[in-house]
């Protein structure tokens, strides 16, 4: 039902077909429709997305993807809104977003593409970008220590934390329908290649790493969530690192709560005299 | 009679408590009243000082001229005696030698001892002043009686009455103020009216970051939120703020969101986005002087250029200078719909003077506002065009989810008439003369600037937004003083109407620009769209607000 014909910019053998893929059986999974559905996206290889997709889209600005999907959500809870960005767009240029939106706990799903570098620039550090890997710009290896989001996101006190993988679409299509029906933020850090650009991070290097949290696994346990979601290198774990209940912001928002979604609110100038009088 | 109360001291002792009772005292009993706030940016200490003005005819400024100093403290006095009237008076709250010799006689000294001693309450000298001060200019006691039941409760009122009987004792009468007949009036500031104007323009989404002195507008709708309704939101920055803003018109609701200068640099990405995606936003912009932090809590009209010209790429706008409240109430509402009936972002240009000051205006009529919200309301069968190209490049705008199987795609890249990313050379060029093509049907809309003064100027001011009130006082003077002066002053600035201003340029043989600012940037504007030169240039750029009596000097000493 979200698929539609339309040539993609991404070269071949790009992560992000199956991100897009999986989004697309993840959606259809929910029985959503496509006029229900808003994707916000930035700039960037991954934000490229809504464009191959059949969904409302707002297309904005590198670094912006999530203020405007938390305006699209604040003025219309009847709208599910998914935030669809790369690693740079999300963890770099909105790093303030993302910091703020964990804390807002807005009922959207954060669907990060993360391959470690700049696509569409071709080929700088991102904020995930392994410390010491080379690259054109970063000549001498980058200096910098990653960043790593789902540590963050849990330090920030978000609800939903998980990490995802381009190649396995079904456990991914699964993820982004868990993502979605969760109240509050959730954020999936997608593991993506970028075979243009990224020559450490390839296919293979994952496939030797990843595996699927076992069952095990308590999500609701932060304690566990901690260990799995600074485990990284050797052994890289896939799934719902972290997931307990919260506060959604919507639901505690009186202006929201008490009403019908915003948009459907009817305009009457004559309602707010009552505010002029009290200048009386 | 036109009389002004000064009422000094260091931030944290008051004033604008005080400031606020006295105007309202004076507002009851039927005055017409102009409050001025002059205040440092800091919240204890410095030297802060309101103005209030009040006389039986409309005040549209704050005076020079002082007629009574109410001095919380020794500074006030040394600061302000020389704009003291020939014949004015100083209230003094401090026991002492502070005073100087040639005003003692003319100083009334309260003992701030023998109020708190008397009242029990060690934070009620201030009402003893003012009823001293209502005294001074033979008004009764009751006036400030109801305004001290209003915002004090308990025993603090009956505290404050003790005090205020004690002042009201300590002086006799030397001025003659007498009320105008009673008319029905609201007592508002720039900033209320701003807020107003956006809620009866149905605003149902504020997103902003505090900064002075566009923050009072979002405190304003925080306190009407759930009344109203309408979502208030204070992002994590400015660009989060506009933003959030353009999601929220995008997803269907009329949004604003505003800012000061320094903010408003953070989101001219954003009033680019804006252009691009044809995405209705009305954004305040309170100006104050800079560069970056500059004076943040003083007034200024530098930022002109800068909104007329901010973000990347070419794109239409609208930009609307407020002149005084009842201005800001009305062009507020028109500017939410002409946002929406052109798809462009438009900007409310106001500053610190007309943001703070408050005014007694005539009630705001609900019945002018209407709210046309351009929306289509049927969608043609087959694939949506958000960006369809039309003769005056409005395209059909819908909400997205209120139609199955329309889908709204806007995008930030050129797009095509879906709203899809492409580069093609033949749909870039549609799409930037679509746009091109809106501006031009904007034209129409725009209002002439209005024109104060005599028939035939020799001598044309041109200024623009909150100088409209000093320039409007300064001219009439100067019309009665059989000097033929007339000014134009600018509402709407940006695209600039040129009609009134070629027609009253042809008349008078001087053309003056009268700025709050240092490079004269309406000048320039006028310059670029019409070729015509100013040939004086009055500028203030000191922070501090031209009043009436400044105009009339500097046209008198310089062109006159």
């Amino acid at each position: 039902m979200f698929t539609i014909a339309k040539e993609t910019a991404w070269c071949p053998g790009c992560g992000n077909f199956g991100i897009l893929q999986g989004l697309k059986e993840g959606l259809d999974s929910l029985n959503l429709e496509p006029h229900q559905v808003v994707i916000s996206s930035g700039i960037g290889q991954a934000a490229k997305t809504p464009h191959y997709i059949s969904a409302n889209m707002f297309n904005g600005l590198h670094g912006r993807s999530l203020p405007a999907g938390i305006g699209i959500k604040l003025a219309n809870k009847d709208l599910t809104v998914i935030v669809e960005s790369g690693d740079g767009c999300s963890y770099g240029e909105g790093g303030n977003h993302f910091v703020h939106a964990v804390r807002r706990n807005l009922d959207i799903t954060h669907l990060v593409h993360n391959n470690q570098v700049y696509g569409l620039t071709k080929g700088q550090a991102s904020p995930t970008t392994a410390k010491h890997q080379q690259t054109e710009l970063q000549s001498e290896g980058v200096q910098l220590e990653p960043l790593n989001p789902l540590t963050l996101a849990l330090t920030l006190g978000a609800g939903f934390v998980a990490r995802g993988f381009f190649a396995d679409r079904k456990q991914l299509a699964a993820l982004i329908a868990e993502a979605i029906s969760y109240r509050g933020y959730a954020l999936i850090d997608i593991l993506q290649t970028c075979p243009s650009f990224n020559k450490v991070n390839t296919l293979k290097w994952y496939k030797e790493r990843v595996y699927y949290l076992s069952a095990e696994h308590n999500p609701a346990d932060m304690g566990q969530a901690r260990i799995k979601a600074e485990e990284w290198g050797e052994r890289i774990p896939l799934g719902v690192i972290y997931k307990r209940e919260t506060a959604e912001y919507g639901a505690h928002n009186t202006v929201i709560n008490a009403n019908p979604p915003l948009v459907d609110l009817p305009l009457k100038p004559h309602d707010a005299k009552r505010f002029m009088d009290e200048f009386r | 009679m036109d009389f002004t109360v000064l009422i000094g001291g260091a931030a944290g002792q008051g004033m604008d408590t005080l400031g606020m009772m006295l105007a309202k005292s004076l507002k009851t009993l039927g005055f017409h009243v102009f409050l001025h706030r002059d205040y440092m940016s800091r919240i204890r200490g410095g030297h802060n000082f309101v103005k209030v003005r009040f006389s039986n005819r409309p005040v549209l400024s704050h005076a020079d001229e002082v007629t009574v100093i109410v001095a919380l403290n020794a500074e006030t006095i040394e600061l302000h005696s020389g704009q003291l009237s020939e014949d004015g008076r100083v209230i003094t709250l401090e026991n002492g030698g502070k005073v100087p010799p040639n005003l003692q006689k003319r100083t009334i000294q309260l003992s701030s001892a023998d109020i708190v001693e008397r009242s029990g309450n060690k934070r009620v000298a201030g009402t003893a002043a003012l009823s001293c001060v209502l005294k001074l200019f033979g008004l009764p006691l009751a006036a400030l009686s109801d305004t001290i039941v209003t915002v004090f409760a308990g025993t603090t009122a009956v505290a404050n009455e003790t005090a205020a009987q004690m002042g009201y004792d300590a002086a006799e009468t030397k001025f003659h103020a007498e009320a105008p007949a009673p008319w029905d009036n609201i007592f508002i500031n720039g900033n209320e009216a701003v807020a107003l104007g956006a809620l009866a323009a149905g605003c149902k989404f504020y997103a902003g970051y505090p900064m002075t002195p566009a923050t009072s507008i979002m405190t304003y709708l925080a306190k009407k939120a759930n009344d109203a309704p309408i979502l208030v939101e204070q992002a994590e920055d400015e660009i989060a703020a506009i933003n959030m803003a353009l999601g929220a018109s995008y997803a269907g609701v009329r949004a604003m969101t505003g800012t000061s200068g320094g903010g408003f640099a953070l989101m001219a990405e954003g009033v680019s986005l804006a252009g691009i995606t044809e995405t209705p936003l009305v954004i305040a912009v309170a100006q104050r002087p800079g560069p970056a932090t500059g004076l943040p809590t003083r007034t200024e009209q530098s930022d002109l250029s800068f909104v007329v010209h901010a973000g990347h790429g070419e794109f239409p706008r609208l930009v609307m200078a407020l002149r005084h409240p009842e201005d800001a109430f009305y062009q507020t509402a028109r500017a939410f719909n002409l946002a929406e009936k052109y798809q462009i972002p438009v900007f409310l240009l106001t500053d610190q003077y007309l943001a703070d000051y408050t005014q007694t205006v005539a009630p705001f009529d609900f019945a002018r506002v209407s709210i046309e919200r351009s929306l289509a309301t049927a969608v043609q069968a087959g694939e949506y065009l958000r960006y369809e190209l039309t003769d005056t490049g409005l395209s059909p705008r819908i909400v997205p989810g209120k139609f199955p199987g329309k889908l709204v795609y806007v995008d930030s890249d050129e797009h095509d008439e879906a709203g899809r990313i492409t580069e093609a050379a033949a749909v870039r060029k549609s799409m930037v003369e679509k746009r091109q093509r809106k501006g031009a049907a904007l034209h129409p809309e725009l209002l002439e600037p209005e024109y104060i003064g005599c028939d035939e100027p020799k001598v044309l001011i041109v200024c623009w937004g909150s100088t409209y009130g000093p320039v409007r006082e300064a001219v009439l003077a100067l019309n009665q003083q059989n000097h033929a002066v007339g000014a134009l002053v600018f509402g709407d600035i940006y695209p600039l109407p040129t009609k009134m201003l070629e027609r009253y340029s042809r008349q008078a043989s001087k053309l003056v620009n009268l700025e709050q600012n240092a490079t004269g940037q309406l000048a320039s504007l006028i310059r670029q769209h019409t070729g015509l030169a100013c040939d004086h240039s009055l500028l203030k750029y000191d922070g501090r607000q031209w009043s009436k009596d400044e105009v009339i000097a500097a046209l008198i000493k310089e062109v006159l």
